[in-house]
């Protein structure tokens, strides 16, 4: 029988309609190979029983001849970013160590109505907020890759996402959610070789969802094939009354509206994206992308984005301002930790509580979004920073009127080594220079693994597309893996 | 505008976050490491730009007036809502005492 880990998602569900094999089969493959993954530590904690009790009730529903769902026997790994019932939900945390909700979070119940299993909980950047995974309360997340050649340096799986990807890049999961506020979904899938798309703003509900910064959090799907992505992100979409922002909307079908045929389509490649430092053989990639989607039959166009230097900067006032806001509700009080000192007031008692629970980028992005938003200072930051996001969000409408989509390299370096980049903020806020402006607008955009770079390591491309546009988006990503031909995969040293 | 080791303590203390001098001295580079570079945000003309509001085009809904409408989100789920309390005491949260 075939390494049932080798499969993605559209493999299983057929294979499991189709009687090739059980959904138990599958999630016993999958449970085993995440227990001998240990040493990637891309798991909180791990969840046997419930990726097992999902496929019996599969493997149920199809001896009685009923329908078994969109991800029906599919067992996924889920971001520890998403409230579980009954299953500890951290963020990565230890303000959340603990912390198990009595509630589940609306796009992980869609992904269970659909048929899917939960292999257990995936380590991130603490409250997303990091792009390297090295901020996580649980550890670092190391990469199942190595550059080529016998080298051991540890290497970041990407963040905040870095343990969805490094768990779908080792095949210990099929396919696993992710979330985007600034890259978070886009940039650890191109570290990793694999595929990750961030829906419009406002397709998947945010209900449940540990929040960062509210006007830029978005879930999305990340897996090793584009086709995997449209089916599981069509399970995660959807309506949802409980989100204020939720789009009221139908859930197109965009596994079935897959084409890689982008005859008659624009592709933009934004000037503006060139930029001094960018590592040449990701500018060759880039190129390379161009000829791929010319050779779909796509017209290659040029198109700007003037204010795409000021997207980053606009992020890290905007993302921090919404994290100090939202980040107010861990007080020691109603969930969570606390830290209450000898004799100690309620004033106090925040404070140590906040002091003991936070590490030190979620302590200095509370701090810079206090700051921004502190009287006096609210107009020179926060408001001129809405101000700049307008204007990008206005570049891309512009650049809409021309192109259907753009293309651009999803990240300015391949992976680098853990520890690198760990005592420079800015530096490792740079990752994100070309997935920020996306987020920044709130539109749908995709990295699909191009290459590998001469150390062996992935390389991704990145596709941005018009708000709802997501079907677009996939297509374009179709049309470059259909002709990349990534078959690259991370040697076994776990 | 550069921060100074004062600035960063009354953030903190705002952000009722507790800092020690040491943690204080070192975030003084960093938050201006920062700071000195999103300053750049002010070379961009922004006259007669809207600050964004909403990144895409939506509009509050206003949900049925109905108690409990949600279940989910509705009332008398309080032990759901205890649940997790580090000091929860006779269905209320428990606190340090507040007042004298």
């Amino acid at each position: 029988m075939t390494d049932l880990t080798n499969l993605g998602v559209k493999d299983i569900r057929d294979g499991v309609a189709g009687g090739e094999f059980t959904a138990r089969e599958v999630a016993e493959a999958f449970n085993a190979a995440v227990a001998e993954a240990a040493a990637l530590n891309a798991f909180i904690v791990t969840t046997p029983d419930h990726a097992l009790a999902a496929a019996d009730a599969t493997d149920a529903k199809r001896a009685k001849g009923e329908d078994l769902g969109k991800m029906g026997g599919v067992p996924i790994g889920m971001k520890d970013l998403f409230a579980t019932k009954g299953v500890q939900t951290t963020a990565a945390s230890h303000i959340l160590e603990g912390f198990k909700p009595e509630y589940e979070s609306t796009v992980s119940q869609n992904l269970w109505d659909a048929g899917a299993g939960m292999l257990g909980k995936l380590n991130l950047d603490q409250f997303a907020m990091g792009s390297s995974n090295e901020t996580s309360y649980f550890g670092n997340v190391t990469s199942p890759w190595r550059r080529s050649g016998g080298a051991n340096t540890d290497m970041s799986p990407g963040g905040s996402s870095g343990g969805s990807s490094a768990a779908v890049a080792a095949r210990i999961a099929p396919a696993a959610t992710g979330t985007d506020t600034g890259g978070s979904i886009r940039q650890p899938a191109a570290f990793t070789g694999i595929c990750g798309i961030k829906p419009t703003y406002g397709r998947c509900s945010r209900w449940g969802v540990v929040a960062f910064a509210s006007s830029l959090d978005q879930a999305g799907p990340m897996a090793r094939t584009v086709e995997d992505c449209a089916i599981m992100l069509e399970a995660m979409a959807g309506f949802d009354p409980k989100d204020a922002t939720s789009l009221k909307m139908d859930v197109p079908a965009w596994e079935a509206g897959l084409s890689a045929d982008l005859k008659g389509k624009k592709i933009g490649i934004p000037r503006e994206y060139r930029m001094d430092g960018t590592d040449e053989e990701i500018l060759k990639s880039w190129e390379q992308g161009k000829e791929w989607l010319r050779d779909a039959g796509a017209e290659i166009v040029d198109v700007s984005l003037p204010h795409t230097k000021y997207a980053l900067p606009a992020y890290y006032i905007v993302a921090p301002a919404e994290a100090s806001s939202n980040l107010a509700r861990y007080d020691g009080v109603r969930y969570g930790l606390r830290d209450l000192p000898d004799g100690a007031g309620l004033q106090d008692m925040y404070a140590a509580t906040r002091a003991a629970g936070f590490g030190d980028e979620v302590k200095r992005r509370i701090l810079i979004g206090t700051y921004v938003l502190s009287a006096g200072f609210y107009d020179a930051y926060y408001t001129q920073a809405q101000k700049v996001r307008t204007l990008v969000s206005r570049d891309f409408a512009q650049a809409f009127g021309q192109c259907d989509a753009i293309l651009a390299p999803t990240t300015p370096t391949a992976s680098f080594p853990l520890g690198e980049n760990q005592d420079d903020p800015l530096a490792m806020y740079l990752n994100d220079v070309f997935a920020v402006p996306a987020s920044l607008a709130g539109l749908p955009a995709m990295s699909v693994p191009a290459t590998v770079n001469s150390d062996g390591l992935p390389l991704g491309l990145q596709i941005v597309g018009k708000p709802f546009d997501e079907q677009g988006v996939l297509n374009a990503g179709l049309a470059i893996q259909s002709r990349a031909n990534f078959t690259a995969k991370p040697e076994k040293w776990w | 505008m550069s921060v100074d080791k004062a600035t960063v303590a009354k953030i903190a203390s705002l952000a009722r976050i507790k800092m020690g001098d040491e943690e204080l001295e070192r975030m003084v580079p960093e938050l201006n490491g920062i700071l000195d570079w999103v300053e750049q945000l002010g070379e961009v003309e922004c006259s007669g730009v809207e600050p964004m509001t909403a990144v895409i085009e939506n509009h509050l809904r206003l949900r049925e007036d109905v108690v409990d409408a949600d279940p989910k989100t509705g009332g008398g789920r309080r032990e759901d809502v205890l649940a997790n309390a580090p000091a929860a005491e006779h269905g209320f949260f428990g606190v340090p005492k507040v007042i004298e």
